[in-house]
């Protein structure tokens, strides 16, 4: 259509066609993605996970230059891991309360007015994100340790890494991205969300050593940063170490992000 | 409700509290033409939109779309376009990547933001530029191109014509022109009558949350009485006062009365004044009702004498 046919009529059908496609939920993801990269900021911030662990690889080379020992797959892919999860739930949280602080919900509730549709499909692209984070890990250990596997020889460069140590870093992400998410959307506010997500385990920490009582009945289901711990290394966790695990993620994740959605669907946006 | 009425709102109210932001408010919006809802600060227009777009829930009463709530049908934005705040968007977002996130959720082709940026005259290089660097007149060019991009039937905007110059005043004016006469339906928001008098063939007049006023321009215009000069102005306003009809003297001499020509001509002629002029209240008159009208609940009290040029 060119601009003069815009002084075109409207097609004669004047009303409101209530039996056009709604929006597909992928198109809604894929406009998601793109805003994970399409300012300078959250360019920045998602290209950093890639930049970071990249750094940490050659810095890896670098340091253990005289213990070659120390290099092998899934010593890479562990330390790669460990700012991807601090810069994930960050990533997470800045994708909700971005419509907020930037005000861009008006016109994304505009578009797409099932509210809970836009926050399924934050969601989805808060997982992708946290999928390509684990993927660039691994795959950014692969050429480090293929490196070091040329440069110093053996004992560097073994490319031992279990399954179970790969699912347990991707369980330990998504539950921080989750987390993230979840306090996103309950308070709607960046410096909010991130000071509770990163409060939050200190917080517990400190219950647990004032109150006893909470240590040794509530601390080992709902305190995440124990009910994480199994997870941190290369074996499987076992069933009771799973159901606390998700007990917590219940508490934090679930139940925030619950009432997050509630809040988020009855609120006036401005 | 009237079928023929795109936007209809009935007996709309919404609270905060002990505030009644917006009061049993009903109008409709006709295709064809340009509803101009107008009000001081404060008075309500906002809310009544957001309610209609749905992102504000009401707190009793209806905004309905054709018979329809906004958030029951699908795909809105290519149905109805909204602007509600042209500020409220990413700062760090170029203008055409706003329209180009637009586009993907709606579905569209990107070809036609391209054609949205020429017709609200934003060049390629304004277009690449972010959103943070644009004057207030250039984010309502890029709102009205973002509420345009679906090529809806009804276009909903608040305070479009905030920060344009007189030259963007008029282009607006052309373009809903232009849409309406295409069978569009527009319902655009104000605080400044002049805007509303040159853009609107119906008007809603709204303050304190309360409809004041609604009818078309040019009932509304008949309807704010006469202007009258004579010899002897003193004896006239005394003739007025004493059949009922409301008279005050106007600072530039003369009379306004609020009632038309021929209930003036006949007080006049009833105590034998000599009439030296007498006609329908002008633009600027409509001004006056308007202060009036809404002077209850302006934030500053008007000065009516000196608002009337």
């Amino acid at each position: 259509m060119t601009i003069t046919d815009f002084r075109a009529p409207l097609p004669p059908s004047a009303g409101i066609d209530l039996d056009s496609p709604a929006i597909p939920f992928t198109r809604l993801v894929r406009v998601e993605l793109r805003k994970l990269v399409d300012t300078r900021a959250s360019f920045w911030l998602t290209a950093s996970i890639g930049l970071i662990s990249a750094t940490i690889m050659v810095a890896m080379l670098i340091a253990n230059r005289n213990t070659p020992e120390n290099l092998d797959l899934g010593e890479f892919f562990g330390i790669m891991n460990i700012p991807t999860a601090i810069i994930l739930p960050v990533l997470a949280i800045l994708l909700v309360t971005g419509e907020w602080s930037q005000r861009t919900a008006l016109t994304t509730f505009t578009i797409e007015p099932r509210r809970e549709r836009i926050i399924g499909a934050k969601l989805a692209t808060a997982m992708i994100a946290a999928v390509a984070a684990v993927a660039l890990a691994l795959i950014l250990g692969v050429i480090g340790n293929g490196i070091a596997a040329v440069a110093y020889g053996d004992p560097a460069g073994a490319w031992e890494l279990g399954s179970a140590g790969f699912v347990n870093s991707f369980v330990i992400q998504a539950f921080g991205l989750l987390l993230g998410f979840g306090f996103a959307a309950l308070i709607l506010n960046t410096p909010g969300a991130i000071v509770a997500y990163f409060a939050l385990p200190t917080a517990l920490s400190v219950l647990s050593e004032l109150v006893p009582w909470f240590k040794e009945n509530l601390g080992q289901w709902v305190d995440c940063t124990l009910t994480q711990m199994p997870f941190q290394s290369n074996e499987w966790a076992s069933g009771g170490e799973w159901a606390r695990l998700l007990v917590s993620a219940v508490v934090w994740v679930a139940i925030p992000l619950g009432l997050g959605v509630v809040r988020v669907m009855r609120s006036e946006i401005k | 409700m009237t079928m023929d009425a795109m936007i209809t709102v009935q007996n709309l109210t919404k609270r905060y509290g002990d505030h009644v932001a917006v009061d049993d408010v009903s109008f409709t919006c006709r295709p064809g033409q340009v509803t101009g809802f107008l009000g001081p600060n404060g008075a309500g227009k906002s809310t009544t939109m957001r309610i209609i777009a749905g992102l504000t829930p009401a707190t009793s009463g209806t905004a309905q779309l054709y018979g329809v709530d906004y958030r029951s049908i699908p795909n809105p934005a290519t149905q109805v376009g909204v602007l509600l705040d042209a500020s409220a968007q990413h700062a760090g977002r170029t203008g055409a990547e706003i329209l180009r996130l637009a586009a993907m959720t709606m579905g569209i082709g990107t070809e036609r933001v391209d054609e949205m940026l020429e017709l609200v005259s934003l060049t390629p290089e304004e277009a690449g530029r972010r959103v943070r660097n644009y004057s207030l007149g250039m984010r309502q060019r890029l709102g009205i191109a973002a509420a345009l991009l679906g090529d809806p039937k009804i276009l909903i905007l608040d305070e479009p014509a905030n920060g344009l110059d007189p030259a963007g005043i008029h282009w607006m004016r052309t373009l809903l022109r232009d849409y309406a006469d295409r069978g569009g339906t527009v319902l655009l928001s104000s605080h400044l009558l002049h805007e509303i008098e040159i853009i609107a063939d119906d008007i809603v007049v709204i303050g304190g949350g309360r409809i004041v006023a609604q009818g078309t321009k040019a009932e509304l215009l008949a309807g704010a009485g006469s202007r009258v000069r004579s010899l002897d102005d003193e004896t006239l306003l005394r003739a007025l006062t004493a059949a009922g009809i409301v008279a005050r003297p106007n600072a530039s001499g003369g009379l306004d009365v609020e009632a038309d020509s021929v209930e003036v001509g006949r007080a006049a002629a009833a105590v034998g004044v000599v009439l030296t002029e007498l006609r329908p209240a002008d633009g600027a008159q409509l001004e006056e009702m308007f202060l009036q009208l809404t002077a209850d609940t302006q934030r500053e009290a008007p000065v009516l004498q000196g608002a009337s040029r």
